[in-house]
């Protein structure tokens, strides 16, 4: 009787031995490689897994970056240079500059300025709304104001505005990562280049409507009239199927197309106001 | 009685225009002529501004093999081509003509007289539905020419007609069989020659007793027709629903109806081939139902293609005052338009005014489980979990349980008590899953 617990730890310990020695034999035999840098990389990316670098996950980036041979085309929105020069470091290898980008809403249809002309009942969804039809006024380019951009923004950078029916989104807040240009079913959500003190200028519409038609749907809609390329010294205007764009990389901030675009379109953000001198010229220049 | 035997639902039917006689709608003002009004690709104008063209004159010629000739409805002047808006609300190009007179091209037989012997072999035929534009008239528009040639190694041995007009409050169908039967049993039998069968068998839901005695008693004096009365269920008039019910052959997931010997026409489309080859005729003119509980006159008119709806509502009593929704096409599939003013397309069968009370949607609320969209569903699919999958954005999910199958029949969000918009989500989950298909085979 007293020999029962003794010879029970006995032969579970030489259970557990036997265990042991077999499980090492597999460890070694199926042993993955795995390079430490990839869990030093991971270490310093935000984890915000937002995708926006074009991969499912912080972790695949990782390995991406461990694995490629330049940092070309590979890039952390998020973290931006400083993380980007971080990984360079960690992996010896060197940083490709990065111009910061932020999201930018091609359309200002606000209920005053592009009237509702028909009403929609179904699901409050962008992406069904577009799929189903043009939307609840006449241009079949511009926001439908479901909002699907704001339910996609992991950071909080997003809002829909109830007065304007449009998302707002937060310069300080936007990591550019993408996700909004992706959910949105209309394509008018862009990526531009983030300026100095978050300036910008950029054409605030999408629709590819002849003049008529478009400035019937909504009286700030580009026109296709061409006097922005015109005025522009920078070749930075093009104009394609009755729309204006803005190159952000060639735009110098001169602030000329905004005073001659006729349908005031072409918006210019965070801009001190214009002087008296300017005003007066667009006057008599209208 | 013959149905399909999976899913189905029984909506009240409102077919308040059974007993209206097909009026035509007289040709005043402007009409507008989309270049695309049927599957596949759009056809090419042309015509140019200020050219004088004939009713049935063509002024769209399709390219390539899935698409359709567009002719003129009426006789008049182009006075531009341009875009519209159609249903959907997005801009397609149109050729606006200003009507003048109502001169005809002078090949086309106008007269009453029913012409029954024909000698075409099936090419002529085939070629005679392409030039004439015609398309499926039961609503998918899909060009006939392409559904009469058999690909090789295929083979076709009976044709369904489809006489079922399941759809709620339509009767366009019901009229066209009560007043030209005789040209569509023709026009059946010259069908028939094109594919080479010597069966039909028409499809009639037994909430038509006088067309189904009509046609029946008709059918005796024609070889091969066979007429069948079939249980009033949604959505027997599609396709492969009609082809269970009548012919008890299924056909499989992803696969055609020629792939189980067969091939389903609307009695709309024996109708206009039986003009296009007896009488020369291109498709430019078709019934459209305009109806609703509220509108003064409801009825079946004969419209050209082209006319904007609103002429047609006008025709019907004029709007009522608080009108909720226009939805082109029956209750269950049809579309809402985005204004009045767009045109009649081959497609349309039915005009339909919903009141405000009519119109709105309930208010949505949460899935309770009780698995009537399951029942309901004439494919055995299970949209409660396609929606789920669609919401969650598990596309390949969604595919591996069918989603593509759908054809959007609506049966599941009629019959869903907690008001699920069950269809948005799977329409938008089918067409995401079809892109992805697409951009799969690409690579």
């Amino acid at each position: 009787m007293n020999s029962v617990i003794p010879l029970t730890i006995l032969i579970l310990s030489a259970i557990a031995c036997l265990a042991a020695v077999i499980l090492w034999f597999i460890a070694q035999k199926f042993k993955v490689f795995e390079d430490p840098r990839i869990d030093e990389v991971q270490e310093i990316l935000p984890a915000a897994n937002c995708g926006g670098c074009g991969f499912a996950g912080c972790r695949n980036f990782a390995e991406a970056l461990v694995k490629a041979d330049t940092f070309d085309g590979l890039v952390c929105p998020v973290g931006g240079a400083s993380v980007m020069e971080d990984a360079a470091r960690i992996l010896g290898k060197e940083a490709p500059e990065i111009e910061p980008l932020v999201a930018v809403l091609l359309c200002n249809g606000t209920p005053e300025y592009c009237p509702q002309t028909s009403v929609y009942g179904g699901v409050a969804n962008c992406r069904i709304a577009h799929n189903l039809y043009a939307g609840v006024t006449d241009c079949s380019y511009g926001c439908l104001g479901y909002g699907d951009c704001v339910t996609e923004c992991k950071f909080d950078a997003m809002y829909m505005d109830p007065a304007t029916g449009l998302p707002v989104i937060s310069d300080e807040k936007c990591v550019a990562c993408g996700a909004c240009v992706k959910a949105c079913p209309r394509n008018i959500i862009e990526l531009r280049k983030k300026a100095k003190k978050d300036r910008k200028i950029y054409v605030a519409c999408s629709n590819c409507d002849k003049g008529g038609p478009a400035r019937r749907a909504c009286k700030v809609a580009c026109i296709g009239c061409g006097k922005c390329v015109k005025v522009c010294q920078f070749d930075a205007i093009t104009l394609e199927n009755n729309l204006a764009y803005i190159d952000a990389a060639k735009c110098t901030f001169c602030r000329k197309c905004p005073i001659e675009c006729p349908t005031n379109c072409i918006l210019e953000i965070n801009f001190p106001p214009r002087k008296q001198k300017i005003e007066a010229e667009a006057a008599l220049n209208p | 009685m013959k149905t399909f035997p999976t899913g189905g639902v029984h909506p009240p039917e409102n077919k308040i225009t059974a007993n209206a006689p097909i009026r035509p709608l007289p040709v005043t003002g402007q009409v507008v002529i989309p270049v695309s009004q049927h599957i596949g690709a759009p056809a090419a104008p042309v015509v140019n501004k200020g050219d004088i063209v004939k009713a049935g004159q063509i002024i769209a010629a399709g390219k390539g093999f899935v698409t359709s000739n567009i002719h003129s409805s009426v006789s008049g002047k182009v006075n531009k081509i341009d875009n519209v808006t159609d249903i959907t609300g997005y801009r397609q190009t149109a050729v606006f003509i200003d009507i003048e007179g109502d001169e005809w091209v002078d090949t086309i037989d106008r007269s009453d007289t029913i012409v029954q012997e024909f000698n075409h072999t099936p090419e002529e035929i085939i070629k005679k539905c392409l030039d004439s534009g015609i398309v499926g008239l039961g609503g998918a528009t899909f060009p006939s020419h392409v559904k009469l040639t058999v690909p090789t190694g295929k083979k076709c041995d009976i044709l369904i007609i489809n006489g079922v007009e399941c759809e709620p409050y339509l009767t366009a169908d019901h009229r066209l069989m009560l007043e030209r039967g005789e040209e569509i049993l023709i026009g059946i039998t010259i069908l028939m020659r094109a594919l080479n069968v010597d069966k039909a068998f028409v499809g009639i839901e037994n909430n038509k007793p006088d067309a189904l005695a009509h046609m029946t008693r008709l059918a005796t004096g024609f070889k091969g027709i066979a007429v069948h009365g079939l249980k009033v269920k949604y959505p027997q008039g599609a396709e492969k629903q009609l082809i269970k019910a009548l012919i008890k052959r299924e056909v499989p997931s992803g696969r055609l109806p020629l792939d189980v010997g067969t091939v389903v026409h609307n009695v709309g489309t024996a109708f206009a081939v039986y003009e296009a080859v007896q009488k020369n005729k291109p498709l430019i003119e078709r019934v459209v139902t305009v109806t609703g509980k509220f509108l003064k006159s409801p009825g079946n008119f004969l419209v050209r293609t082209g006319t904007p709806v609103s002429r047609l509502i006008e025709a019907a009593g004029g709007l009522p005052e608080d009108t909720g929704k226009i939805v082109a096409g029956g209750p269950m599939m049809g579309k809402a338009v985005s204004s009045p003013e767009v045109p009649v397309v081959k497609g349309m069968s039915g005009i339909l005014v919903l009141s405000q009370d009519e119109a709105g949607r309930k208010e949505k609320e949460p899935c309770i489980r009780c698995a009537k969209c399951v029942a309901v569903c004439p494919l055995g699919l299970e949209p409660y979990l396609l929606m789920t999958l669609t919401e969650l954005k598990l596309f390949e999910k969604a595919e591996a349980e069918k989603i593509t199958d759908c054809m959007e029949c609506g049966s599941c969000s009629y019959t869903c008590p907690a008001s699920r918009p069950l269809l948005d989500y799977i329409r938008l989950g089918k067409t995401t899953v079809l892109k992805m298909a697409r951009e799969r085979n690409l690579k």
